[in-house]
Formats: C-alpha cells, structure tokens, sequence
C-alpha cells in the first residue's frame, strides 16, 4: 500500500559516532522540503559508546511526538538492529552495514542486561542465531524489506587510500545512511545536498566530502535494490517562513525575547543546553542598540539561585535554569524569593528521578515537589509547556508574571522537550508583551516602604541603586520597611498581604493562559493533561477524531495557581475522563482532585524513562472507549 | 566632609550583646562609608545568617540580609547586574567557612569588585556559642561540652589561594584601623577580603578582648599588657604586587605573605597582607566578552519600548534556526 509524506524513520548507533548529527540531517533536509518534522534524541548518561537513538516523523501536516514504530530503520551498528528491529513495521526497511551482519549478540557489550536477555529468548524461542543476522532474518520474515549498504567499500571507491579513519568514517557512513534513506523514498538529494550545506555551513571541504558520499549511497540504493519501497516523500510548499528548532532554545529564545540579561547556571542535564546556548548568543541586536545577556557558570545551584535573586534585586530581569537535582538545592532559595517577594524566574527541566534516577531520560516526576518545595507558605507561580510554542511564549509570560506579582515563578518543562526538534511557524516578537508590574526606577521619597501594604498585595517596588528607594531585605519574617519582626500581629499581615498577590494573580490572568481546550468538552471522554504529553494527545486525537471517536482534550498550563474553578466545570460535565501523565503516581490527577474533588476514571502513567507516543495514546484511550481498560494503565513503550 | 557616620545609621534597635565585636565592625563601616562620602543609595550591604546578618538593619543603605552562607553569591547577582553598585558583603566565619565555604572559595576565583568582611569569632554565637571553622583544634570555648575536634581553617591562607586579590586581617575592637583597611578594601578593583578577629564576649571566653590585647603577658618593667595584635604597616610590610614584577618578586611577596598568615597566638599580625593589582577583575573579563557591558550592564538594558514591546531583535536570532 502507497503512502504518500508520512514516515517515521530511527537512527540508532553508539553515542558520539554522529547519530545525532545523521538525524539532523535528515530532519533538515526533509524541513528544507517544506515537510513538517518532529524529532526527539534518547541518550545514555554517557560521552561515549552507549547506544543512542533518534527518532524523527515526517509528515505533510504538523506532527508533535514520536510513533511506537518505524518506517525506516537505519542502523549504525548491530546494537541497533538487535534493540530496533521489533519496532519496524511490517513493509518497513532496515538499513545496515552487511559488514557487521554476523555480530554475535554476545560480543554487543554494551547493551543492557535485561534486553541482552529478552532478544537471547526471542530469538532462541525462533531458534534463529544469537547474531545480528538471526534478526534481520526475523524482520524479514515479518515483510521487512532489508538493505545492506557496504559504506566502507563505497567510501574506499571514492577514496582509495585517502579513505578517512574510522571516528571520521563512521560519521560519513552515518550521513551515507541518511542519503540511502532519502533514495528509498525518492526524496531530491538536492535537499540533502541544501542541509549539508546548512549544518557544515563554510566548512566547503567537509560539504564536498559528503556530499560525494551520499551521491554514492544514493545511487548505490537506485542501481541495486528495486524501486519498490511503499512510502515516498516529496517535497510541498511551505507558504509561511518555519524554522526547525529545539525545546532548549525555543526557551532561551523566548527568554531573550523577554528580556532576559543574567542567567546562572550549573552544569546538569537536561537544562544545561539552554544556558550553553544563551552563553554562544550573548550579544544581539536589540532596535537601536546592541543587547547582552551576561551567563554565569557558578559553583552549585544554591549560588545559582540567589545569585540571580541577586541580579533580580538590581533590576535585571533574572532566571536560572536547572533539572531536578540541581532543583533540589535551590530549594531554601526559593523561599528567602518567596518572602521577599523578588522576580526571579527558575527553569526546570523535569528528568528520570528520584536522585540522580536517570540523567538523560525524560520524566514529569517534579510537579508535587515544585508546588510545595520549600519550608513554610509563600505564594509561587508555576506554568508548565506542552510544546516548543509555549517553551517560548510561557518563556516570555514567566517574567511578567514574576515582575507583576512579584514573587518566584517556576517554568516547569522536561527532558522531552528539551531535546526534541520541531519544524514550526518562526515566533513572533509582536505577539509578545512585557510587563515590568509596579517598578519604580526613579527617587520615591523619604517614606518609601519596599513591603507597604495595599489592597492586592502587591507593593511598588524599587531596585538597588535608586535614589530615595533605600529598603531591607531579610529572610527573616520583616515590617513594610523589611526590618526583623516577630510581632503576631504584623506577621498576620505579612502573610496575608503574600498570599493576597496570588489571589490576584488567579483573577488576573486569563483562561488562554491557563487551559488550552481541544475539542468539544460534552465530549464522552475528556482526557486531562499536563506538559510535554500534549504533543501526543493531540496526534492521536486527530486519529480518534478521524474515526469519529468523542474526545475532547483539555491541557493545564498554570499548575499554581491552579485553575480549579474552572477545570471543575469542564470536568463535571464529562462522561468519563482519564488523566496522562510521565510520572509513577498521578501526580496532576491527584492534585485536581484535590482541590476540584474531582476523581478521574482511569489513569495512563508512563515513568520508564521515555516520552509517550502517539501511538500509546491512541491505543490506550480506545481501550478507555471500548470499555476494555483497567483504572490505572502502564506505558512501557521505548528502548 | 559632607556625610557623617551617623548618616548612615538607622533607628532600628540593636539587639547584640554587649561589648560585642559586631559593634566594632559596625561602626567603622558606617565611618568607611561617611569618609568615602558614598551616596547611601548606591551602596548595598548584603549579609548572612547569625549575628553579624543583622548589620544591614542598621546601616541607613540598601540592606540585604540573606541566607546562611549564601552571601556571597546573592552579592555577586547584585554586582553583575549593576557594577556601579558599592557592594559589600558581611558574614560570620561559620557562614562564610562552614556552610558557605564553597562560595567563599568560587567568589575568589572571579574577583568580582566587592568587599567581603568576616566575622571572625571562632564560635556559633546566635546559636549559643558552637565551634566555628577558625576555632583550633583542642580549644574549648564555653559551651563546648568537650574540645574542638577539628582543626582551624586559616582564612588568609584560604582566600589565597581562592584567588581574592586584596587579603588584609584587622581587629573589631581598633576601630580606625578596620575603617582605614574597609576605605582600601572597597577602593580595591577586585574582591577584597577582610578577616576581622572579633570577641564573642558571651561564647568565645579564649579569644578574648583581654587576650588579644595581651592583659595575661605584662611586660614586667613597665607593668603593660602586650597586645599579641601588631601592624604589619608599622613593620615597614608592603603587601603590594604590581603588573611588571617579575616572578621571583612576586614569589618573595607571596613567602612574605605566607609568613604572617601563619603567625598565631603569641604575635597576631593585622593589615594589608596582599594586593595584587595584576590578576584582571570580573568586570573585565566580561568587557572582554561584552564591549558595552558598563554602559547597559544587565540592569540597564532596554528590554521593551514604551508600549511594552520587546526591542529583541527575535528575527536575526531566527535566522540560523530557519528552513522555508
């Protein structure tokens, strides 16, 4: 059966061989073509020699999250093929090196205990052999077409002698592998030879050299293998200008946009990507003048907190950004913020947790822990993004948020979207506003009180430096002025005037910016969320849409406040509703609970590490449909 | 002189005890910043957790008291974000040593232009007089049920070799000579770091204001205390390294140095023990990266125009990141 611009393609091989850079390629080079991308990297808490995989969907509509399958397989080593192989549909094809075609699964040393296990007895169960081979001759038998391309022999044609070394041939093999990708299903090499271009830009020797290789590997699929592969891509016309960008910069750039002029930073991953990137891009143009932003590496995340609590008590607009650990030592930070009431925006990129749980891999592990982290009470905004759009716009809405009600806000992402890839629309500057809440940067007078009391509890507020402005802070509970008090009375009103600033807040901000609604919510189903998930909701959704199923999403962003009020009003209404979720317990289900009292009917949760796919949503909820699904379902899907 | 000490007072009680060292290095601040005729708004004291975290309170300038040991870094936001800021950082030695150590360490490393001034009592006072960091092994201050079972960390030697490129040591309770040593340390471009010794008149019942000044060794002709704390200026010592030195200069100063930080007990020098006018301080090295970073450091950048539009140049940045 022909399809037509719709793939799913995997490249997988060891970390640090050009998995990633093989990917990018393909992605670009599809992009380039006016097809709408998605990407997403898995890697090992590793620099070198761990498998690692990348995963990108091709689509004439826009697509936002990975499939449970491949169309294409491109595997850069055996390892590939024996943890891959199972995901390839029926129809699909696998790219390989026939060179490593009788690798022994014995000698794959790195693959990880349980899945050396699990592929020992699948294929002893087939009694097929314990090699590479033994596998694909498995896939083949499941109606996959196979395709060994002996990259070394073509490079050596090429080359002769000059052939390069191994690290350096394993990259051009990998970028070979993309141009056979692309020959498989008919795709202009000329959008390959335009993404080359792109990501060696100026590099006019590198260009050339694989740009040679992948003419090779191109014709080498044309002159010997039939034309017959059932999926072709074809380049459409885009008629808006797009851009291809990744979760950490959609956020850096939203924080630029922001205006955004001191980041700190510790070293952890996911996170440390966006302040890398911030640091590469530190001086741009803003309208009549030149713009910087000043990245501090520092010792630990307690200095990167109060060190941009710091920058934020100046005037600068502040942020600093991290992943659960670091997060964790942020945490008495958070509260002398609270207390003092001080702008500063925290960036956290949710990983596989507890502890160091696992560096790499994605998880939605922190909502509880952010909206309680700290000892005591203060009033704290939390917003999380389900997409590169909202990384940036939420991005941008987090400093308002935090200027205006002046407290700390908490932009809660994760290491899915970090390190996924989007093609989308470029961002526009004109829909963004900045709004500095009540700042006064000049003199105020001799009875100015930094903390004076008013009706919404927000008072004006000044920063070092301005003349007749002069204030305290302290950690400790403080009078309008910010001097030391222990007064039962004044501490009531201390803390009232606090907790009033969220109040307002929750009136104040607007439902857009709260909930987003897909679909009718009379819907028979109503599937709640938070987060990166979203990408895959609504993938399936338009599946289940087409089948004419009655589903309606509806997707939290601001998670403290949280809208209560209204999520009750959705939820009541529905028939049935199911919660998803990356994380163990639910931890968004139970908190609507909480405070709407109102319980879901099922729950889907997946916490193995990996990002949910489309294909599990769609799966998953049909179930819930048919009546057939148990309360709490586990997704497991990932290698 | 336009401003006066008592300009730079507030009228918040004080709550230390009495006699306590903090008074010392509270007064001679507030007469630092008359003398320098600093205006009081462009100056913050940014401090930690104890006694020595509610200086701020009282001195009539921005005031930030922060968190245990935390100072530093929260001075340091404050400082990048705008360098025009006089700031300085006060802190205890448990703060600063203890849980702050890490800090105390990292700020050397930048030179940032600040003035950090320590506390140096030997104990916990606001927590009833525990062993500090500076407390020598074996000592037994008041409260300790039993003697301090760890070593003292020397601080000269540890901002040292953190990097802070101005280490002087002075005394609470000679009050001009702290405010001569805080005018230079804050006239210093670059971290400045000033260990004061300070009695705890309630905790610390060894380090005590009558030892310091030697009450226990009576010079037996003339009847006087000999003070174990001596000037190192009065000894002709000249703590100065200079762009050009050569590097056996520089080694003899820093052999000079190492000799007084090691002096303890019977002689206790106090001064300017280092200035090193030759390692480029933060700011530079972030001119080097950011031409214009004086003129619109972080905290004067013009981020929106007057209806609230951001001025970010998003299109440029786009650039690289674009496919149709």
């Amino acid at each position: 059966m022909h399809r037509k611009n719709s793939l799913a393609w995997l490249i997988g091989g060891a970390q640090g061989s050009g998995v990633d850079s093989a990917a990018n390629l393909f992605a670009k080079a599809c992009a380039f073509g006016g097809l709408y991308v998605y990407g997403q990297r898995e890697y090992y808490s590793n620099i070198m020699g761990e498998h690692s995989y990348y995963q990108v969907t091709v689509s004439d509509r826009p697509v936002r999250s990975v499939r449970s399958y491949t169309d294409i397989l491109v595997s850069a080593d055996a390892e590939t093929v024996f943890l891959h192989a199972l995901e390839v549909k029926p129809g699909g094809a696998i790219l390989y090196d026939p060179k490593l075609a009788e690798t022994p699964l014995s000698k794959v040393a790195a693959l990880e205990h349980r899945a050396r296990e699990d592929i020992h007895s699948y294929l002893q169960a087939r009694g097929l052999p314990e090699t590479m081979s033994g596998m694909l001759h498995d896939a083949q038998a499941r109606g996959i077409q196979l395709y060994p391309v002996p990259y070394d022999e073509l490079l050596h044609q090429m080359m002769g002698e000059k052939a390069p070394q191994l690290a350096q041939a394993k990259r051009i093999a990998n970028a070979m592998a993309v141009a056979a990708s692309c020959a498989l299903v008919g795709y202009d090499i000329k959008l390959l030879e335009r993404a080359l271009e792109d990501i060696f830009f100026g590099k006019k020797k590198v260009i050339e050299l694989n740009l040679r290789a992948c003419e090779l590997a191109y014709e080498y699929i044309g002159k010997h293998f039939a034309r017959d592969f059932p999926i072709t891509l074809e380049p459409i016309v885009a008629n808006e200008s797009r851009i291809y960008v990744t979760g950490y910069q959609a956020t850096a750039l939203g924080k630029l946009t922001a205006g955004c002029s001191m980041q700190t930073y510790y070293p952890i991953s996911p996170a440390t990507d966006e302040s890398v990137y911030l640091e590469a891009h530190q001086i741009f143009e803003r309208r009549g003048e030149q713009g910087a932003i000043v990245v501090v590496q520092v010792e630990d995340e307690i200095a990167a907190i109060t060190m941009a609590t710091g920058a934020a008590l100046a005037g600068a607009r502040a942020a600093t950004s991290t992943s659960g650990p670091g997060f964790s030592l942020m945490v008495e930070g958070l509260g002398w913020a609270g207390i003092n009431e001080v702008p500063v925006v925290i960036t956290l990129y949710q990983r596989g947790s507890p502890s160091t749980g696992m560096p790499t891999r994605h998880e939605q592990g922190d909502l509880r822990f952010v909206l309680h982290a700290g000892h005591g009470e203060f009033p704290r905004i939390v917003l999380a993004s389900g997409d590169l759009e909202e990384c940036f716009y939420d991005a941008i809405r987090a400093f308002n948020y935090a200027e205006r009600y002046q407290l700390p806000v908490i932009h809660l992402l994760d290491k899915s979207l970090a390190s996924s890839s989007q093609t989308h629309p470029a961002f526009d500057p004109q829909r963004a506003h900045i709004d500095r809440g009540l700042l006064n940067s000049s003199a105020v007078g001799e009875s100015y009180k930094r903390f004076a009391y008013t009706e919404t509890g927000i008072s004006p507020r000044t920063v070092l430096g301005t003349p007749g402005g002069i204030f305290w802070n302290t950690g400790d509970e403080h009078d309008e002025l910010g001097h030391i008090t222990e007064d039962p009375i004044e501490r009531i009103r201390m803390m009232d005037k606090r907790a009033k600033k969220l109040e307002i807040a929750a009136r104040e901000i607007p439902l857009s910016e709260k909930i987003n609604i897909f679909g009718d919510p009379a819907s028979e189903l109503i599937i709640l969320s938070w987060g990166s998930p979203k990408g895959a909701i609504l993938d399936a959704l338009e599946a289940l849409w087409a089948e004419k199923r009655s589903v309606c999403f509806v997707q939290c962003r601001l998670l403290s406040p949280l809208p209560s009020d209204d999520l009750r009003k959705l939820l009541e209404r529905a028939k049935r509703r199911v919660c998803i979720e990356n994380n163990y317990s639910g931890q968004f289900a139970g908190l609507v609970r909480e405070q709407t009292g109102i319980a879901m009917d099922h729950l889907i949760v997946k916490f193995n590490g990996r990002p949910i796919t489309m294909d599990e949503v769609y799966q998953s909820v049909k179930e819930i449909l048919l009546g057939t699904a148990p309360r709490r379902m586990v997704l497991t899907h990932g290698a | 002189m336009a401003r006066k000490p008592q300009d730079f007072k507030t009228p918040v009680h004080n709550n230390w005890c009495p006699g306590c060292g903090d008074f010392g290095i509270l007064n001679a601040v507030q007469m630092a910043l008359a003398e320098l005729d600093l205006e009081p708004h462009r100056v913050v004291i940014f401090s930690g957790i104890g006694c020595s975290g509610k200086t701020p309170h009282y001195i009539n300038t921005y005031g930030i008291h922060t968190l245990h040991g935390r100072v530093l870094p929260y001075a340091t936001g404050a400082k990048l974000a705008n360098p025009d800021l006089t700031v300085i950082a006060v802190g205890g030695d448990g703060d600063g040593l203890g849980i702050g150590a890490g800090h105390f360490v990292n700020a050397g490393r930048r030179n940032l232009d600040i003035t950090y001034i320590l506390h140096n009592n030997g104990v916990y006072g606001l927590t009833k007089g525990q062993a500090s960091p500076t407390l020598k092994l074996g000592v037994q201050t008041k409260s300790l049920p039993q003697p301090n079972i760890n070593q003292g960390v020397n601080p000269l030697f540890l901002a040292l070799a953190a990097g802070y490129t101005f280490i002087a040591r002075s005394y609470a309770y000679d009050t001009r000579h702290l405010v001569t040593i805080i005018k230079q340390a804050i006239a210093h471009n670059g971290s400045a770091f000033i260990d004061v010794l300070q009695p705890c008149p309630t905790y610390n019942d060894i380090n005590t204001r009558e030892w310091y000044s030697g009450e226990d060794r009576k010079d037996p002709q003339t009847g006087r205390a000999i003070p174990r704390v001596y000037k190192v200026e009065e000894q002709g010592y000249d703590p100065l390294i200079k762009p050009g030195m050569s590097d056996a200069e520089i080694a003899a100063k820093l052999t000079r140095f190492i000799e007084k930080a090691l002096e303890w007990g019977e002689r206790i020098p106090l001064g300017i023990l280092l200035k090193n006018e030759t390692v480029p301080s933060y700011e530079e090295r972030i001119l080097e990266r950011i031409p214009f970073y004086r003129e619109t450091p972080p905290a004067r950048q013009r981020i929106s125009d007057a209806q609230g539009r951001p001025t970010l140049d998003l299109a440029k940045l786009l650039e690289e990141l674009k496919v149709t």
